[in-house]
Parts: structure tokens; sequence; C-alpha cells
């Protein structure tokens, strides 16, 4: 079936300097109950974005007009604990398509390369520029390149290479999905079974 | 080649390895609920396709089921559609659903061990995290997404890059009051929540090895806490005892074919790990969190990390969570009034839990400030809990016994502590509003939930037993 091919993404940012951010925050547990994958942006970050009254928290960054964009740059450890992919279809559906963080949590780094959402890690110090940077000018663009693993400053032309597993990279470029490639050596399975009885 | 424990498991389950990709695995077992497999359902009818090997599928709603009054029908309209959902997809595709009224519905992760369908040497996927629980019997389980669910569903494999191995070694006796949570919240303390990422985890040591199933699975069940993909113990005699006779366990002759196999399940002597730590059981305490990530957690007679124990980087988070748990840093924990005590979840929600808890409070009554929330793992905790006289005592002592379920420990269902209360549970997250928006968790032991209850206010077990 597939997903949408990843293509090189330039835009500004979103930063959110909090490490730990898990899964029950990007969305809680009570908005889990819908049986479709559509609509979870709406309550990404819903306890950070809104008070008890249903009011926007004013301070918080998704209510600020100044920090727009398809990258979300989070601290580090973004999306442990729980394995709800309802967290990456959350970030997806926001509109952001890359989420960078000095490092993942394992099942939300594969939820979201499942998903079409590219998450770039990069080292602390880099992390830290990127902040910087966003700091000094909210305007600042930013490139993700996947076919050359690099993400980019652009006004400071400061470039840091990242890690993919080559066949998620193929995967996201081509927009192929993992279980059409399932799907395909089905009677390799088959036989994988076989041989086990 | 020598080879470890998870490497044994893993390589015999490798259907084909993907060049510069992740490995195809076969997977023996996969758990379903509610919450996570309505997405993955919808996902192999749009492609046409059924499920490929039902049979190897097990199904029950826990998530999202409420903990009173479960013989009528749900009264959450969206979380009766999901349950009724649930029940649809089991019944379109031939699997075999333990629904909210059948003798064997519990927590995924308590009614597979209780049923014998967990068994050592087995890759058992399901969609969510504390799967891991299941590697206490030696199996290699580990929780995924819904599209990985989606995958399992059409064609029993899941796609996974091989993690890395830890090893961590426990050894020598652990002290009264001590017990399996206290462990698995000392270590996760000491590795911090995101120390354990991109590992698979083998628990081992003489203290490990001390400890009962149930023990070993809350041990297990929190190694997604420090971030690792899931953690596995060697089974031994105690593994072997527990299965037996369980329902869906060998039986007879087959049995003992089966433990033949499974005495093979071990990590070879000079099997190398990428990472190895020990601990001295004799360091380990009754312990309690006092943050927002269960690496934040301390000996239940400490105090909150003052501001200079805490390193410059990660001072803001501290800050963050110190102003969430409205804590300050230095502050002593002994003597802190709880409003809230949990007793459940598939990290302490298991009949020995629910013993332990009896114990204590047998003659003794809960604070007048405390509400005490128990919850069993499964109909079948339930149940042995009633003919064992602990629902007695539970209640006498002014507990709340619900019906199973996740309960408190997500809130999802009613089960929600108020905002800005202070709650004692036996689950395995203190992340925000985890237990409620608002709601600050403590994590910690039944036995520590017991003396809490009774007490009103944060006390070490050990001053009390």
């Amino acid at each position: 079936m597939g997903i949408a091919k990843f293509v090189t993404i330039q835009s500004t940012a979103v930063p959110l300097p909090i490490e730990n951010v898990d899964t029950d925050q990007i969305i809680p547990a009570r908005f889990l109950k819908a049986t479709t994958r559509d609509g979870f942006g709406e309550n990404l970050f819903r306890d950070w974005r809104f008070n008890e009254e249903n009011e926007p928290i004013k301070d918080f960054v998704l209510n600020d007009s100044t920090y727009k964009g398809k990258i979300l740059v989070a601290g580090k450890n973004f999306g442990s604990g729980s394995s709800r992919e309802h967290a990456a279809w959350a970030v997806h559906d926001y509109g952001f398509k890359v989420v960078v963080s000095s490092f993942f949590a394992d099942i939300f780094k594969n939820n979201a390369l499942n998903n079409g959402l590219l998450p770039v890690q990069v080292t602390a110090g880099f992390l830290n520029e990127i902040f910087e940077a966003i700091k000094q000018d909210p305007t600042t663009k930013f490139e993700v390149n996947l076919q050359k693993q690099s993400i980019i400053i652009s006004s400071l032309g400061a470039r840091e290479h990242f890690d993919i597993n080559p066949y998620k990279k193929e995967c996201l470029l081509n927009g192929f999905d993992d279980i059409d490639y399932l799907l395909n050596i089905k009677d390799k399975i088959e036989a994988f079974e076989q041989a086990r009885v | 080649m020598s080879k470890t424990l998870f490497d044994k498991i893993w390589d015999e389950h490798v259907v084909t390895e993907i060049e510069g990709g992740p490995d195809v695995l076969y997977i023996d077992k996969h758990l379903i609920h509610e919450v996570t497999s309505p997405q993955a359902f919808g996902g192999i009818e749009k492609r046409g396709i059924s499920v490929f090997r039902p049979d190897r599928v097990v199904a029950t709603p826990d998530h999202n089921v409420p903990t009173i009054n479960q013989h009528l029908p749900i009264k959450d309209e969206l979380s009766r559609f999901q349950v009724n959902k649930l029940t649809e997809n089991c019944e379109r595709h031939d699997i075999q659903l333990y629904g909210l009224n059948h003798p064997y519905q519990g927590i995924v992760h308590v009614i597979g061990p209780q049923l014998g369908i967990t068994q050592p040497g087995m890759t058992i996927v399901c969609g969510d995290s504390h799967t891991s629980t299941h590697g206490a019997f030696g199996s290699v389980a580990f929780g995924i997404g819904t599209s990985e669910v989606e995958m399992v569903l059409a064609t029993q494999c899941v796609m996974q890059p091989k993690p890395k191995k830890m090893r961590i070694t426990v050894d020598g006796k652990l002290g009264k009051g001590v017990t399996a949570k206290d462990v698995v919240l000392y270590i996760i303390s000491k590795v911090t929540a995101s120390g354990g990422t991109g590992y698979f985890v083998e628990f081992a040591g003489s203290a490990i090895k001390s400890l009962s199933m149930e023990g070993r699975m809350t041990v297990c069940n929190m190694s997604i806490e420090m971030g690792a993909r899931g953690g596995l113990i060697a089974p031994d005699e105690t593994t072997f005892e527990y299965i037996k006779g369980k329902e869906f366990a060998p039986k007879g002759a087959d049995f003992d074919k089966a433990v033949e196999a499974w005495k093979l399940l071990f990590s070879d002597e000079d099997a190398v790990f990428d990472k190895e730590i020990a601990f001295d059981a004799a360091d380990i305490e009754p312990m309690i969190t006092y943050g927002t990530n269960p690496g934040m957690g301390t000996k239940v007679n400490g105090s909150v990390p003052s501001l200079n124990e805490i390193s410059e980087g990660n001072r803001n988070s501290f800050s963050k969570a110190m102003n969430y748990m409205d804590l300050k840093p230095g502050e002593a924990l002994i003597g802190k009034k709880i409003d809230y005590v949990f007793v459940g979840s598939c990290t302490n929600g298991r009949i020995e839990d629910l013993r332990e808890v009896a114990n204590f409070v047998r003659g003794k009554r809960k604070a007048s400030g405390v509400t005490a929330w128990i919850v069993p793992g499964s109909k079948q905790v339930e149940k042995q809990a009633h003919e064992e006289g602990i629902t007695e005592i539970l209640e006498e002592a002014g507990f709340q016994l619900r019906q199973p379920g996740c309960s408190a420990c997500l809130a999802m269902n009613e089960d929600k502590v108020p905002t800005g209360k202070y709650a004692v549970s036996t689950s395995n997250r203190n992340f925000e509003g985890r237990q409620g928006p608002g709601a600050r968790t403590m994590l910690a032991s039944p036995l520590t939930a017991a003396a809490v209850a009774v007490k009103g206010e944060i006390v070490d077990p050990r001053e009390v037993l």
C-alpha cells in the first residue's frame, strides 16, 4: 500500500527543549479510544497545550505563533514510555515531518519510521546549536535531506550527518511499506514454519 | 560459538536477514488488546488479506475496561465501541478472545503466563511496551506499535533491527522488606530512564534467581522503563514448576520433553555482552520514586536529591518534575501525606502481590484520608483472592477491591487520581498525568503501598513489619 514518499524538507522549526518527553505527554491515554489513525494531532501534547478549561496555555510553544514549521526539535530521549503508535500519528497529523533529538526511544523510532515521520538523531552539541539558532531567530530555516542524510542550519551553514538504517531509508524515499515486503516473501515464511515442525 | 540466551532465541527465529536492514523475525505468540489493534485490523482489511496464523494470536480487553459493573454494558461510548470492535475483529478473523465476562479475561501480561501461553524460548509480541514481562520465562518478548501489529497479523513476522545485549547481575541476599519491585526501581534509578535504550537486558545473579516467577515478571516488566527493548531471565526449576499444569502448557511426556529443551536456554559461560552492570543486593532498600520518570527514584527513607546532586544538563528537567510533583529539592520523603494508594497493573497485580498486601493489612485499617484501590490483574487472580480469603481481609481494612483491568495505571477508564493528589502506586510509570491529569504518582512495591495506605503517609515498610 505504501506511505507518502519522503522529500527534502526546508522549514523553520518548533523548539521543545525538554528531555524525556514520554508518549503519555505526546498523546495522553484518554485520547487513545479511536479506532482509526486520523485526527490525533488535535490532542498532541494535550495537557501541556491546554488547561483544565480547555483554554490554550499561552507559554507552551505550540500556542506561540512565533514558532512554526514541519520540524519538531526536542530534548534527549524523545518518545520514551508506552508503545502507542498514536504518539507518532499525533506528531505527524499535527503537520511535523521530522523530529530532531539527540536520542530517541526505540519503539517510538520504529513507529515514526513506519509512518513516514523521520527521526533525526544529532549530537548533543548540534542539538544545542539548533536550539540556540532558533532562540536567536525563530525564522531560522533548516534543511533535512534524507538522500544525503544531512541536516543543515541554513543561515549558519552548519551541517551534521545523521544515521539511518539503509533499508528504512529506501522505504522512506520510495514510500515502500514493510508489510508489502513481508507479503512478498510469504513463501520463505511458510518454508521457515515447515522447517521448524 | 558461544551465545547469550537472547541470541539463542532470536537467531532461531530469524526467517531472513535483510541486507543493511532489520531481521525478519518469526513470532510464536501475538497478544492483542482493544487499544492498539483496531487500526491494524483496519489495515489488513484494506489490503484485502486475512490473518495469516490466527491460532498464534490471543486477545483480551484490558486497557480501556471499567473496573466496576463489568457485567453491564460499558457506559463510556468510545470505550464500548473500542471493546466491541475487538470482539468483532476476533470473530471475523477466528481469533481466541477472552472477553470481559470470560473467566480468563485480564491484563494481557497477567493472563499469558497464568494460562501457560507464555513459555521459555518463545518470541512474543504485543502492542504494549510491557510485553517485556514475559521475558521472566526466558522468552524474547517486546512491545510493538500498531503498524507492527498489522505486520504480525498479516505475516506472523515482524521486522526488527537486532538490539545490543546487556547483562545486569544482582548478587547477594535481599534484605527484609525488600521486594522484586524495589530491585527493579533501584536498577532503573542507577541506569536511568534511558540507559537501556538500544539493548535487550538479561537479568542474572543469585538475587534474581531467588525471586519467584511473579517477582521475576515484575523485574522484566519494567525493563522498558530504563528504555530497554526487553528483559529476560534464564529459565530454571522455579520456571518449570510455575508452568507445570497450566492450561496451555505441554502435559505429561510432552512437558518433560519441553523441559529438556528449555534447560538449554542460558547464556554460555563465555558469551559476550555489549554491556555488563553488576549490583550488590545488600545495597538495595525499599524504594520510591519522587519525580516524573521511573529513573527518578530513591530509597523510601531517603530524600529528594538537592539541586547540586543533579548534573547541569538535567537541572531543567529536574526542576520541571519538582514543580509538577510540588516537592522541594532535598526534601525528606518519610511522613509525606498520601491521598491515594493503587495496587494493581501488569507490574504488581498478581496473586502474590495481593497476598503481600493482605498479609500486611490483616487486622489493620487504612488511614481515613486515603482512598485505596486494589485491582486484580485478571479474573483468575480475582477468583483466587476470593478463595484465599484475601478479598475479605482487604475489604475489612477499607480497601476497594475492583474488577480486573489496567485501571489507574494509565487511567484510560474512570479510575483516575484527581489533579494535585498524591498516589503511591504499584504500577510502572510516574509520568506527568499518567494516572489522571495533574495526578502525582510515586511508584513503590505492594508492601510499601500497603504500609502507606495504613499510615496515610510515606513510611518505611521495615519500620512497621
